[in-house]
């Protein structure tokens, strides 16, 4: 709540879509296709503010290409349409006046696979206020050591700013990954499988760090590990072939789901 | 503040300098492609001229006679370049003769027998190394070894220059046809107790053969366009040539001969000898594309 | 038991053939290997004579007369750098462009499809055909542009008068088109090489398209087109037929860019056929002059391009 406030960027005045208000992104009768592969049909969900949802469901069931949506990620692929609406906080991402570039600096995103660019951990954190054309070293200091806090890694990199991130291990990676997708004080952080290729070690630091942000991110992340759902999410949502089969409390969907699929698939009987 | 400006750029930020800054960034942004796709369209212009140009000028003399008559002498008119194509056939095939076992052999060494060895390893560098020697080289070296040997100009030193300049394209291409070549199949051929060589002519060739052939094909555009190996090794001729012991014509050389005349005629001929020359290579090319694309 | 074990002695008698077969291919291998070596050995052979009759001042003099037997090369390696290096101020910005157009996807796939066929395709033209193109379309608007040059900018050693048609320039701008194929498979190569993630990782954090090039991608593939810049470099300075064609073949040292120059590729293709004695010795120690700086450029270039690909295989 603190860094909210904190935070440059003000909240939207237009007094419909108050701040906490449940609904923070909220999908609407929403289609994808990958050229005629239709990918995501008729989802609707509503995802609540500051809390961590997971998505889940067997591979190629639509899981990340709805969160790729998120930020428009999808857009950069050849030959992809859509229909329906996501709108956060009330307003459409796909409005006229939606500049791609504000609305994906305003959702921070973390990747299966972390993704540090091959420059000074220093560098990274910053590149996204460099990009918008920020270069006060205050204000970048104070965003390194803020970002780092955040992702729980100053400590083991205060020293060494100024070396090669790639020097890093696979775990400060994806911290550093995340510190660098926070370091905009997103509002939104979007995470796609961000353990998968992650030691146990490593994963319960990051999932720790996932609890951790919630306070002050709304989080959605996808995974295939169902134990990490429990562990750190609150709302779970099941997909599969491209639908959303069953979107509820965590703890409902892992003791007592309501539909056939979502239990065959948490039991293990099939994904 | 309208609704529209409030809707606007900035995501969850309705801050006017920084919707400012959003603007100029994605001026900045179309500005650059525009950039980049003017810079990348010009190159379309050399080509199109080119190709106007072969066409404009070339296609006027374009006949029969072209293919069966012998040059015309300086000034005159009439005549074609037979003999040209011929010579240029004849020195690519000596080339290739060459060229296609010693470097398909080469590649089934260091792929099938021993790719991790000394003389592999080095079989690779070299033929890197020699992509890299300027074709004139190939000429200079078919001149001290055959024209200083024997006293003439003949095919058979433009046929070794140009075998020079065909070998580290055929290699190369060639391990890239074998390493392409599914290690399963081998594994299985040896698995039904097939000796190497049998696993090698079996199975291993049948499959990469039509890889191997994209390379060799390639290898024989190449040469055929070129001159400078040509021009001092087998130079030139007026007239059929009775053996392949004797300065030969090429349509290579016989372009350049005839590209520095004051003669209408003769730059005219030139012009016609470059489209024939180009529809050549650019058919050897074709037909490389689609015997690899049969393939895949 | 000693009857399956006579059948093993069988089948490796059996064997003999393919024995033959490895042997035939190890002596190809062999032949290849030495070809290097014995091209440099019958050049240096032929050579000699003139390597001990002139020893360095061959590279440090500018006199080139056969009749007199005086031979100095210096104006012919400085117009191969010269006109080289001219080519690639050219080529670099337009091969760097296409790479990017060719990788990145703001134009539909056939676009890309048929810029890479333009690629290709002058790729594939002789150089003999580009000789002859040069002439026709280059030579007279390079000298309408010398001429113009030489009356407003002639103060400049650059452009210092007369201009010439056959010059320095004509021949660079055709370098250029000849070599920009090179630069643009090599730089486009790097460019695809660039991890998916980190193209995703550069627009999750708002970055626009040109922004991710600047910042990310070209600075990740940068090892890899400055080896592009240095093999079409090594492609220029061989490169005979178009540029013996259009710079003039003149020996005299020149700052002028529109005047005539000369290259150690063009010397060798204009004199080989008709020279005779000690001229012969001559050619081939240019010949050898110019095998020793292309192959110098071309290992530095295939150094950095292997170089290239392991960094590259460290960030994925």
């Amino acid at each position: 709540m603190q860094t909210t406030k904190e935070a440059p960027v003000k909240m939207p005045l237009d007094d419909s879509n108050p701040l906490g208000r449940p609904d923070f992104i909220s999908v609407k009768d929403f289609n994808f296709f990958y050229g005629k592969k239709q990918a995501l049909y008729d989802i609707n969900m509503d995802i609540p503010e500051r809390q961590v949802t997971a998505f889940i469901g067997p591979s190629g069931c639509g899981k990340s290409t709805l969160l790729r949506n998120f930020n428009r990620m999808n857009e950069l692929i050849d030959g992809i349409h859509n229909s329906g609406d996501i709108r956060i906080l009330g307003k459409s991402i796909y409005d006229k006046g939606v500049e791609v570039i504000s609305l994906r600096r305003s959702i921070g995103m973390v990747f299966q696979k972390s993704n540090p660019f091959p420059k000074s951990i220093y560098e990274n954190v910053v590149f996204a206020l460099r990009i918008s054309g920020n270069s006060k070293k205050s204000e970048l200091d104070e965003c390194v050591e803020r970002s780092l806090r955040g992702a729980a890694l100053w400590n083991e990199v205060k020293d060494r700013l100024h070396e090669s991130a790639l020097g890093l291990s696979g775990g400060q990676m994806q911290r550093l990954c995340i510190a660098r997708a926070i370091a905009n004080r997103p509002k939104v952080l979007l995470m796609d499988e961000p353990c998968s290729a992650l030691d146990p070690i490593a994963t319960v630091k990051v999932e720790e760090l996932i609890r951790e942000l919630k306070q002050q991110f709304t989080i959605v992340i996808v995974t295939h590990n169902m134990q990490q759902a429990t562990r750190c999410s609150d709302n779970t949502a099941f997909f599969y072939l491209g639908k959303l089969v069953e979107y509820a409390d965590t703890q409902k969907i892992f003791s007592n789901p309501s539909e056939k699929q979502t239990e065959d698939y948490i039991t293990g009987r099939f994904g | 503040m309208d609704s529209i400006a409030s809707y606007s750029l900035g995501f969850f930020n309705n801050d006017p300098s920084e919707n400012t800054k959003v603007i100029a960034r994605s001026l900045k942004n179309r500005i650059l492609s525009g950039i980049c796709i003017a810079l990348s369209l010009l190159t379309m212009v050399p080509l199109i001229s080119i190709i106007f140009l072969l066409l404009k000028k070339g296609l006027p003399l374009l006949g029969l006679n072209i293919f069966t008559e012998l040059p015309p002498a300086a000034g005159m008119a009439g005549g074609g370049f037979g003999n040209a194509i011929i010579g240029t056939l004849a020195m690519v095939g000596i080339g290739l003769a060459i060229s296609g076992p010693a470097g398909i052999l080469s590649a089934i060494y260091i792929n099938e027998y021993s790719p991790a060895s000394r003389l592999a390893q080095a079989v690779r560098m070299v033929a890197k190394l020699l992509t890299g020697i300027p074709s004139i080289i190939c000429g200079v070296f078919a001149f001290a070894v055959v024209v200083m040997a024997t006293g003439t100009f003949s095919a058979y030193a433009g046929g070794l220059a140009l075998a020079v300049l065909m070998l580290p394209t055929i290699i190369l291409t060639s391990e890239q046809a074998l390493m392409g070549v599914q290690s399963a199949y081998r594994e299985a051929a040896y698995g039904l107790g097939a000796t190497r060589f049998q696993a090698i002519a079996r199975v291993v060739l049948p499959d990469a053969f039509p890889a191997i052939m994209t390379g060799v094909m390639l290898a024989v555009a190449r040469a055929a366009g070129e001159t400078a190996p040509l021009i001092f090794t087998a130079l030139f001729s007026q007239f059929w040539a009775k053996s392949l012991n004797e300065p030969t014509a090429s349509l290579s050389v016989l372009i350049y001969n005839f590209s520095t005349v004051p003669f209408p005629h003769q730059i005219a001929m030139a012009w016609t000898a470059s489209l024939v020359l180009v529809a050549f290579v650019t058919l050897a090319n074709i037909t490389a594309q689609t015997i690899f694309s049969r393939r895949h | 038991m000693p009857a399956p074990q006579r059948d093993i002695i069988s089948q490796s008698g059996y064997r003999a053939g393919p024995d033959l077969f490895k042997i035939l291919c190890q002596g190809a291998a062999l032949v290849t290997v030495l070809l290097l070596g014995w091209i440099i050995y019958e050049i240096v052979e032929s050579a000699w004579p003139s390597i001990q009759k002139f020893g360095l001042d061959f590279i440090t003099t500018s006199a080139w007369v056969p009749n007199r037997e005086r031979f100095g090369v210096l104006p012919f390696i400085m117009g191969t750098l010269a006109s080289s290096l001219l080519a690639i101020l050219f080529a670099f910005p337009l091969g760097v462009s296409i790479a990017i157009f060719l990788s990145e996807n703001f134009l539909s796939p056939s676009i890309r499809q048929t810029m890479r066929f333009v690629v290709e395709m002058l790729a594939a033209i002789p150089s003999v055909v580009y000789g002859l193109w040069g002439i026709f379309i280059i030579i007279p608007i390079v000298k309408a542009f010398g001429d113009w040059a030489v009356a407003s900018l002639g103060g400049f050693p650059l452009f210092s008068g007369p201009a010439y048609g056959n010059s320095l320039l004509t021949a660079s701008v055709v370098l250029a088109i000849m070599i920009l194929p090179t630069i643009t498979a090599i730089s486009r190569n790097a460019l695809a090489a660039v991890p998916k993630t980190l193209r995703e990782g550069t627009y999750a954090l708002g970055a626009t398209r040109w922004e991710a090039i600047f910042s990310v991608i070209l600075p990740t593939a940068a090892p890899g087109i400055v080896a592009a810049t240095i093999l079409g470099l090594g492609r220029a300075m061989g490169e005979t037929m178009a540029v013996a064609m259009l710079i003039g073949n003149s020996s005299r040292l020149s700052w002028s860019v529109l005047s005539p120059s000369g290259t150690l590729a063009g010397l060798l293709a204009n004199q080989f056929g008709e020279a005779q004695g000690l001229q012969v010795n001559s050619l081939m120690y240019a010949a050898l002059i110019l095998i020793a700086i292309t192959l110098f450029v071309n290992l530095i270039g295939e150094a950095v391009l292997r170089h290239t690909q392991k960094a590259t295989a460290g960030i994925r």
